[in-house]
């Protein structure tokens, strides 16, 4: 199959596979709780924890399919312990390089002997790693779609408090805000978003969704709303084009994903301060 | 105790109160009271438990024995007549945030609930930074800004909430002499237009003593408060420490505690 000259043709005959049709809805809810959360683990330097849960997850995912249930399930469990705990141990536990590596990679190991003690093949280990978007199951849909409101609520009550917290713990501490808290809440917002995320991109590859995406808008706005609205449109922007020319080329999704957004980060690292710069004189008055 | 000689009520009173941990005591036996519209600077060596003073108003730690108030009552967290500038250097260099959003949520950020940009919440975070002079500020990134600029944001982020006591943790640590007096005159103007009582951390009290309504000498587990030149003497020091101190004055009037050093003021019979 190959591109035609019209586009809505295109997407017509791709959305005619259910696969595709499950492949979007997930993707798109994803790509905007990952937008969302993504601004936060970039706004509190917290992008390796980010990782560390993704790594996690992954036993769970193994676990998961060692015992013959969806890997979703798994990943929601592992992740969320594994993000309440790490916070738990202490309330900078998410800042612990060697901490954080080392159960990273006890994790992995875990993982491993799950889909070892599975098949002896490496395909489940092979899609939990790198994603699996287009084999994703209507029931996959359901649970994203469920973790998805869920996550967004959450992120709308608690939006303000732990912007504040995030930026300027002390006073948001003096001004009676529970630090403990509000960090459980955010390692468990990771928790959730990472899970669903993984679906899409796979453990190794979460920062493209999680991280990268905010790092952009990041760099480009500087009121915290405006950050996560162009966030959301960035990640949601490489995950259609990626599902989009993956449908077309025998190439991987979250190569596309990946790249796609690699692509973009190097534009706006490099290309942006030199435009900003220049136009200083105008925006000075 | 400080008797009230005025009909004003004071702000905080201190009584008898002995600050740390059982078995870790920073400093004991601290009485003290501040009135309404006094600038106050809290001078002292490093470690000697001055921002454990603050901590103590803010209702972060418990005094170990004996009573502060504020308004008559205990100290307890999130109190919005309390405005707060923790002690900090540096605002992460990758924090693209605008200035007027930090001060809008020290209006606002306690409060659960997503809500986008209220007016009148904006109108205060605005208000807040005209009265630092800061009103051009509002739209540059916080990583964009000079350590004085910082300090202003800061200081706006203080007194967004209209507080009555201004906590200022070594405010002037990050600054040079010039940007240092620029910002004491600047609290001292908010301190004498709002009528609001201000705590300061300082490592060097001569910047501030043109302004200063009383000063808090915190070392070697003592608290020496009143008014500086009552304070700042040989004979006040010496008698308190138990130490030979000396206050030496120069032709400015700028003063030098010589005697009491870090940790180490009781080896110096």
């Amino acid at each position: 199959m190959s591109f035609s000259a019209n586009l809505f043709i295109d997407l017509e005959q791709m959305l005619q596979y259910q696969f595709m049709q499950h492949a979007f809805e997930a993707g798109t809810l994803v790509a905007i709780v990952a937008g969302i959360v993504g601004y936060f683990v970039v706004l509190r330097r917290s992008s390796f924890a980010a990782h560390a849960l993704s790594h996690i997850g992954f036993a769970g995912a193994a676990g998961a399919v060692l015992v013959g249930v969806s890997p979703i399930l798994g990943l929601l469990l592992f992740t969320s312990v594994g993000g309440v705990g790490m916070t738990v141990l202490g309330p900078r536990a998410s800042h612990r390089d060697v901490q954080i590596g080392t159960v990273l990679a006890f994790m992995l190991g875990l993982g491993v002997l799950f889909i070892s003690l599975y098949t002896g093949y490496a395909t489940e280990a092979y899609s939990i790693l790198f994603g699996e978007i287009l084999g994703i199951s209507s029931f996959d849909v359901l649970v994203t779609a469920i973790f998805a409101v869920a996550i967004l609520c959450a992120v709308a009550f608690v939006f303000r408090p732990l912007l504040f917290a995030s930026l300027d713990e002390d006073v948001a501490e003096a001004k009676g805000l529970h630090m403990h808290m509000l960090g459980i809440v955010f390692m468990l917002l990771v928790a959730l978003a990472t899970s669903i995320a993984v679906q899409v991109v796979g453990v190794l590859l979460i920062f493209s969704l999680m991280v990268t995406p905010a790092a952009i808008a990041e760099q480009l706005e500087k009121r915290p709303w405006r950050v996560v609205v162009l966030s959301v449109i960035i990640s949601l922007a490489v995950t259609w084009s990626g599902l989009f020319v993956a449908f077309y080329e025998p190439y991987p999704v979250s190569f596309f994903i990946t790249t796609f957004v690699f692509v973009l980060y190097l534009l706006v690292k490099f290309i942006h301060p030199r435009m900003k710069s220049a136009s200083v004189p105008f925006l000075a008055k | 105790m400080a008797v009230p000689t005025s009909a004003q009520p004071e702000i905080v009173t201190g009584e008898k109160v002995v600050a740390g941990y059982p078995g870790k005591i920073v400093w004991r036996d601290a009485s003290f009271s501040f009135d309404r519209g006094e600038l106050v600077a809290i001078i002292g060596p490093n470690g000697a438990g001055k921002t454990t003073l603050f901590r103590l108003l803010l209702g972060l730690q418990q005094p170990v024995s004996g009573t502060i108030k504020i308004f008559n009552e205990t100290p307890k967290r999130g109190n919005s007549r309390i405005g707060y500038v923790p002690q900090r250097h540096v605002i992460d260099s990758e924090t693209n945030v605008e200035c007027l959003e930090l001060v809008h949520l020290a209006y606002c950020g306690h409060k659960w609930g997503f809500h986008l940009s209220a007016k009148s919440e904006r109108k205060a975070a605005l208000t807040a930074l005209e009265a630092v002079g800061a009103a051009e500020l509002a739209p540059q990134p916080l990583n964009a800004l000079s350590g004085g600029e910082l300090q202003r944001i800061f200081l706006a982020e203080a007194l967004v909430s209209n507080p009555d006591i201004l906590l200022l943790d070594e405010p002037l640590s990050s600054l040079d002499i010039r940007r240092a007096k620029e910002l004491v005159q600047l609290v001292d103007g908010v301190v004498r237009s709002r009528n609001v009582t201000a705590l300061l951390v300082a490592h060097d009290i001569n910047p501030l003593l043109p302004y200063l309504d009383k000063v808090v000498y915190v070392a070697n587990e003592k608290v020496a408060t009143g008014k500086p030149q009552d304070v700042l003497t040989s004979e006040r020091l010496s008698a308190l420490y138990d130490v030979h101190v000396e206050v030496i004055r120069d032709s400015r009037g700028n003063v030098a505690i010589i005697g009491i050093e870090d940790h180490h003021g009781d080896e110096r019979q």
